[in-house]
């Protein structure tokens, strides 16, 4: 279980500059829903996007978080 | 590296110009992320090829190392990896997958 601000800090740290919004979708820290805008997405296909913010994900992911629902942007 | 499991995965993303890799079948889907791509594959009237990774254990193993994707469903098109479920739903609204799919 996990702080949907801590999951943010994650991000921040991930993306520098980026606009990321975390929102817990169960109540349970387990579950997020993240959108992350960035410039780093430019010129990335979808697959590619969501591929990044996976792997800035990952220390974690089957850990403390469980499933992520991902939107990746570019501003 | 030679790993039967790889060479399984694939012949099966080479089999087909759609591959789905899904929890169940499409007559009885056993997760509402791989229901959700099928019914879309489905209503789109385009043909695909599921693999129920329940009943492959090896693939479901070793499937997200080799695509690096780390759930399921995963949607292959033209042997190349397009994403999941959210993902697909995404670029079909956007009109991308079926430009991915008109392709030859």
């Amino acid at each position: 279980m996990m702080n949907p601000e801590d999951v943010q800090k994650m991000l921040e740290k991930a993306f520098p500059g980026a606009w990321v919004s975390v929102e817990d979708m169960t109540g349970t820290g387990d579950h997020f829903e993240i959108v992350v805008t960035s410039k780093v997405f430019e010129g990335k296909s979808l697959i590619e996007q969501h591929q990044v913010v996976h792997a800035a994900l990952a220390s974690e992911m089957d850990k403390r978080i469980h499933a992520v629902k991902i939107k990746t942007r570019t501003p | 590296m030679s790993n039967p499991t790889i060479d399984k995965i694939q012949n099966e993303i080479q089999s087909h110009k759609v591959v789905l890799f899904v929890k169940g079948t499409p007559q009885a889907p056993q997760c509402g992320f791989s229901a959700s791509t099928m019914a879309l594959f489905q209503k789109m009237n385009v043909p695909f090829h599921s693999v129920d990774i329940i009943a492959n254990p090896d693939i479901r193993a070793t499937l997200p190392q080799v695509s690096n994707w780390p759930t399921f469903p995963q949607i292959f098109i033209d042997g190349k990896l397009v994403g999941g479920c959210d993902i697909v739903h995404e670029m079909h609204e956007s009109g991308e997958l079926q430009k991915l799919l008109k392709r030859d």
